[in-house]
């Protein structure tokens, strides 16, 4: 009954390419399992709870060849790819920056100063310069 | 508890007008129904929680036959009531306890529906893929091998290689830009575009690099006017691949209270 309830006003030319079917399953699957809402709280299982690892890496392995051979690095900048949790994507991100600053501090002592200042600018890189700065004239 | 069912959520529609679930089959064979509470209605069905507890999905979401079936079940239910009204698809494998849960959240996250549903009103997705030959776009390549011919064959094969990487990397470089015209254009016809990423060939079947993977969200009175472009675009040169209407899968969003 429901299947082609396809209102009047909105058949669409099968001309343009388009037409609900057949959708291939890479289609499919990209939006199912990569967009639509997800909901958290009060559920008994959802996609997060599942690790997609596997089926993920399974389902790119190919490109990521084809592409490394190419000398391309697009995936290096997919979220999908560098992983989904974007905390741990930035929390590797404070990581680097701390990393950065220890090194940095290898050749004078550190201040406690710039060590505050930067701890609170996550994304402007403006104010870890001034306090390196400062380091360096002190 | 002891039931051992759990209520899996498809779509969310609003009430009124919204089609009648009977004889449509979800995943795993499961009859569909509607629950519906404060103005809205979800699409579900009840599942097995020994095929549908995360236990089972962690193996089962492995099994690529298991996953194609259920993810073109879920796509079926979304699509029938996404086609006859504005509807919000839900994530894959999204189980509840029960239906109470599910009214609960339709009433609990209703303004947050109401809004995603307005949003998507009398607009519809369509899907927009780009594809670059890189055999067609690598031609200068063979001029470059040719320069480096004469000194030995090493070196030859050396700058062969290098050329090759080259004239690859220019014709990337090409068909990016080309993408990246082509969505601005489609998005400005539409009401609102987004870039997915490239599906790998096994999923496209294909061998060519997909450069552009867009979603456009376009207004019913301008979709002639997005084929139009499509048609344009397609002949100014490159492969164009049209899908859809789907069901507003890039664009349905909640936007969490709280969140940004």
């Amino acid at each position: 009954m429901m299947e082609p309830a396809r209102p009047a006003g909105r058949a669409y030319p099968s001309s343009t390419g388009g037409g609900r079917e057949p959708a291939n399953l890479g289609d499919i699957l990209e939006r199912v399992l990569d967009r639509g809402v997800i909901i958290a709280g009060d559920i008994r299982v959802n996609l997060l709870d599942i690790e997609l690892l596997t089926i993920k890496l399974r389902l790119v392995v190919a490109s990521v060849d084809t592409a490394k051979e190419m000398g391309i690095d697009w995936w290096e900048h997919d979220p999908w790819l560098t992983g989904k949790d974007r905390g741990l994507e930035e929390e590797n991100r404070r990581l680097r920056r701390r990393l950065a600053a220890l090194e940095e501090g290898r050749s004078a002592p550190p201040s406690i100063e710039g060590h505050v200042e930067e701890e609170d600018d996550d994304v402007e890189p403006a104010p870890r310069r001034r306090a390196g700065r400062r380091r360096d004239d002190g | 508890m002891t039931g051992e069912a759990g209520t899996y959520l498809y779509v969310v529609a609003r009430d009124s007008g919204a089609p009648s679930p009977d004889g449509l089959t979800g995943v795993a064979g499961t009859p569909v129904r509607a629950v519906a509470r404060a103005g809205l209605v979800a699409y579900v069905s009840t599942v097995p929680l020994s095929q549908f507890g995360e236990e089972p999905l962690q193996r089962s979401m492995e099994d690529l036959d298991w996953l194609d079936e259920t993810a073109r079940a879920h796509h079926h239910v979304v699509e029938a009531v996404a086609s006859a009204v504005p509807a919000v698809p839900v994530r894959l494998v999204t189980v509840y306890s029960g239906d109470e849960q599910v009214a609960g959240l339709l009433e609990d996250r209703h303004d947050a529906f109401r809004q995603a549903l307005e949003r998507i009103t009398g607009r519809q997705e369509w899907g927009v893929k780009v594809y670059a030959d890189p055999a067609e776009q690598a031609e200068p390549a063979a001029a470059q091998d040719r320069a480096g011919a004469a000194t030995g064959p090493g070196a030859a094969y050396l700058r062969k290689r290098q050329a090759g990487l080259r004239s690859r990397e220019e014709a990337w470089r090409r068909a990016s830009v080309r993408a990246e015209q082509v969505h601005e254009r489609l998005a400005s016809v539409a009401v609102a575009g987004r870039r997915h990423r490239a599906q790998d060939p096994q999923l496209s079947g294909r061998k060519e690099w997909m450069v552009l993977n867009g979603a456009y969200l376009v207004d019913e009175e301008r979709h002639a006017e997005f084929v139009r472009a499509v048609d344009e675009l397609r002949r100014e040169g490159g492969e164009l691949e049209l899908t859809g209407p789907w069901a507003p899968y890039s664009f349905a969003t909640l936007d969490e209270a709280g969140e940004p």
